[in-house]
């Protein structure tokens, strides 16, 4: 008697212990958690996979320990045609993504395919682009740098670590057209194969001026051998970084914040997306991400389900807009 | 010395039980993983970095655990280009030139255990560069603007000649075929696609890893299917004989000097950002060949100092790569791409203030590197025993097993079946281009420079306005010029002298090599 009294008990409590978990989970918890990166290993896409994955299953959010797949290729339109294709339908996928993603997606560089195929997730941080020079460089402000550029475009040669066209290009471009540069292509942009090494070249004298994420100049700007002019956040970053002046005060309306975060197969289920959408919100807000997001120079961007859809829908419009302008696309 | 001192510190750090460990399984893992065609020190590196932050290790083991596999398998590449003319990865390539045709001959042992020895010169001399030149070598990597950078790579490609083929014309049509394919994928300096027809997976490039294991692996299993159970392959493939396991002291001090002029190229090669080991071991080889063998006489067929040259080389590379990764924060090879973004997450930033700012991981992570290169030497000299047994498995076992490991490989790194194809067409034109006699070397050198010379020459131009003569605006850029065309133009002359006095000598009856 009193045994099945206890066992009764139990299991209430049993119960009364799972009421909040399953509603938390809202029906739905990945059998089978997986994060595709669309890199190879050691990228940004790569980060972003393994961090969120670690710290996910750190802060008990998902149930098991998140497999990291490295699918590169195109630019990430390897793994983009990979979701769409073949896995429209997995509710246990997510994939990493950033301003990269949503740069290719405009330009149309992953061919048949459009950001309307996938559901994007939440954005999980952003890396604020800045524009330097070396140290011992005569133009100490942003308006100096671009008077110089409209003056005579030939004199400033601009390098960052994408490709022509690519995120670091049309950072310079933004801030070039706000500061009334009529004709942006004659801007004189040389591409590198990441920002480590364009800062190089800045410091060999090779280049005037780079054009980079705030994380990639950081080592550089602690040892004093380049002056960040800008950096094109809304407002001042905290921290370390609050003596570096916006674009935006110096009267050069210019924000480019290079984002990471997380889309899903287009045809994953409500409950499966909600699910996800809650579980990086949650990650977002826990004192674990903050620690990480403060280790990586990441700035805040707390963006999720359809706020952080009409987010990435808008600058892919911008993107294409300024894309023709410069003639990357027709 | 401050230096001393401070590395004095890092052995303290390195030395602790759990450190010694993690660099003994590094060091051995390395050295399967950089044996396994495919999976190279990029990728072994990868492959670990979970289990490191798994296992909850700080910074400093990490680092050790992680820097143990990437020379690990800096000297694991060696053992299948010996064995099996198969590179492991892209530095071991130029390995085959002479460890396949000495392996042929009986000295299989001779080889690995003289590249095991190469090896050790190339990252013991690299690690003590790194210690007491770190600091002021960066300021060489900021010497090379792109106008220097692509007259760097015009000298890789001058001293090409020399390489591997009797016939230069059949040389030079490999290189060509190579710098063809590097143009694959899209262009960075103007964003646009190039010879992709319209497929998103060619878009980045063909992959180096892909082509090798394609061209030379693929193709092996090809030609071996080709001649099944002919008696011709019987005949072809005589019985090889292991040879002696420790090669004499002689040959060593024979090779010394090979190794040490090896040892200077290779890491000024790995210091240069974008450069790296691949660089590093080939103009190892290349410069090597010119200084002691001009006539093109025993370099291909088997010479020593033609696998102690590279190894020493790529190995000094690496030593050399981590200069420009801990100094500038720029990674000068794949590998220490993924390095650096371990580093990030570790919360440490490399870059000019790393040495002032963590001096214990730094001096730690050298101490490691010279504590696993012994850990190497050690373990690698009693292991050519054990690595030779695979040449006495019959080919109708290997090459099934060669094919298999390639597809695993291969499909591991990118998940792509898409890669598969790629790899397979590789081996289909491998297989033709061995028909015709033509060298594989040039074609991956090639498709691996050919890139990088591209890009340098465009930004050079590009800087200067559409002006080519920033190319020789310089004197670096002249002084690396003149060696290009010196080392371009003499051997035509010298080597004609060269042969005409072979000739003599042979009519003569003299010459029995």
């Amino acid at each position: 008697m009193t045994l099945t009294a206890l066992r009764r008990g139990l299991t209430a409590a049993a119960l009364i212990a799972c009421a909040p978990l399953s509603a938390l989970a809202q029906d739905f918890t990945p059998s089978n958690p997986e994060c595709i990166a669309p890199a190879n290993p050691g990228g940004g896409w790569d980060f972003t996979c393994r961090q969120v994955g670690k710290s996910l299953q750190d802060e008990g959010l998902i149930p098991s320990t998140m497999q990291v797949v490295n699918l590169s290729g195109g630019g990430g339109g390897v793994a983009f045609a990979e979701v769409v294709n073949k896995r429209n339908d997995d509710n246990d996928l997510i994939v990493a993504a950033s301003s990269a993603t949503a740069t290719r997606l405009a330009q149309n560089a992953f061919p048949g395919n459009t950001m309307d195929q996938v559901r994007w997730l939440a954005s999980v941080g952003a890396d604020y682009g800045v524009i330097a020079v070396a140290k011992d460089s005569e133009i100490n402000t942003l308006p100096k740098l671009m008077d110089k550029m409209k003056a005579d475009p030939k004199s400033v040669a601009i390098g960052g670590g994408s490709a022509v066209g690519g995120w670091d290009h049309l950072k310079v471009l933004i801030a070039a057209q706000e500061a009334g540069i009529e004709d942006v292509r004659q801007v004189k942009y040389i591409a590198f194969a990441g920002g480590g090494e364009a800062v190089t070249q800045l410091l060999a004298g090779s280049l005037q001026a780079f054009t980079g994420d705030l994380s990639e100049a950081k080592g550089f700007v602690d040892s004093g051998d380049i002056k960040v002019l800008a950096v094109l956040a809304p407002e001042r970053l905290g921290g370390e970084f609050a003596d570096i002046p916006t674009a935006k005060e110096q009267g050069i309306d210019a924000i480019g914040a290079n984002w990471r975060g997380f889309y899903a197969p287009g045809g994953m289920s409500d409950a499966a997306y909600d699910y996800w959408v809650d579980a990086i919100a949650k990650l977002y807000a826990s004192d674990e991400w903050k620690q990480v997001m403060e280790t990586n120079g990441l700035a805040p961007l707390d963006l999720h389900g359809a706020e952080f859809q009409a987010f990435v829908q808008e600058s892919v419009n911008n993107i294409t807009a300024l894309s023709k302008e410069i003639g990357i696309i027709q | 010395m401050d230096t001393l001192a401070s590395l004095a510190d890092g052995f303290v750090v390195a030395l602790t039980f759990q450190n010694i460990l993690l660099a003994l399984v590094g060091c051995f893992l390395g050295t399967i993983m950089g044996a396994l065609p495919g999976l190279g020190p990029s990728n072994g590196v990868a492959i670990l970095i979970p289990v490191a932050f798994t296992l909850g290790l700080g910074p400093t083991p990490a680092l050790i655990l992680l820097t143990s596999v990437y020379y690990g398998a800096m000297y694991g590449g060696r053992i299948s280009s010996i064995l099996l003319n198969i590179p492991g990865d892209e530095p071991a390539l130029m390995t085959c030139l002479d460890g396949y045709p000495m392996a042929k001959q009986g000295r299989a042992g001779e080889a690995l255990a003289l590249s095991g020895i190469a090896s050790f010169v190339g990252a013991f001399f690299a690690t003590w560069g790194l210690v007491l030149l770190a600091p002021q070598l960066v300021k060489v990597a900021l010497l090379f603007g792109p106008a220097e950078y692509f007259a760097l790579f015009t000298l890789a490609f001058a001293t090409l000649g020399g390489i591997s083929a009797t016939n230069q014309a059949k040389s030079a049509f490999a290189a060509a075929l190579g710098l063809g394919l590097a143009m694959i994928g899209v262009d960075t300096q103007t964003g646009v696609p190039r010879f992709t027809f319209g497929e998103v997976h060619l878009y980045d490039g063909i992959d180096f890893l892909v082509a090798i294991v394609g061209l030379f692996a693929l193709s092996e299993v090809f030609i071996f299917l080709e001649h099944r159970g002919s008696a011709e392959e019987e005949a072809a493939k005589p019985k090889i004989e292991i040879g002696r396991i420790v090669p004499s002291w002689g040959l060593i001090r024979y090779c010394t000097p090979t190794m040490l002029r090896s040892t200077v190229l290779g890491f000024i090669a790995g210091v240069l950002p974008g450069a790296g080991a691949s660089l590093g071991s080939f103009i190892s080889y290349s410069i090597e060949k010119k200084v002691v063998d001009s006539s093109g006489k025993t370099f291909g067929k088997g010479d020593p100092r033609g696998v102690a040259a590279p190894e020493a080389g790529n190995n000094a590379a690496a030593g050399g790569a981590l200069v420009p990764m801990l100094a500038l924060g720029v990674p000068g090879s794949g590998t220490t791409a993924v390095l650096l973004a371990v580093l990030l997450s570790l919360n440490i930033t490399p870059g000019p203030l790393l040495f002032s700012q963590n001096p214990d991981v730094v001096w730690g992570l050298i101490a490691a590197l010279f504590i696993g290169n012994l850990m190497l030497l050690a373990m690698n000299i009693p292991m050519v025993g054990l690595f030779t047994r695979v040449l006495m498995v019959p080919p109708r076992i290997l090459m099934p097993v060669v094919a298999m490991i390639s597809f695993v490989g291969i499909y591991g790194i990118s998940g792509s079946s898409f890669d598969l194809l790629v790899m397979i067409a590789f081996g289909v034109g491998g297989w033709a281009l061995r028909k015709l006699d033509v060298p594989l070397v040039p074609v991956i050198l090639g498709t691996l420079l050919g890139n990088e010379m591209e890009v340098n020459l465009r930004r050079a131009v590009t800087i200067d306005d559409g002006n080519y003569g920033i190319l020789v605006g310089s004197p670096l850029a002249i002084a690396l010029w003149t060696i290009a065309i010196v080392g371009f133009i003499l051997p035509i002359f010298v080597g004609g002298i060269l042969k005409r006095r072979m000739k003599q000598a042979h009519e003569e009856g003299s010459l029995t090599d």
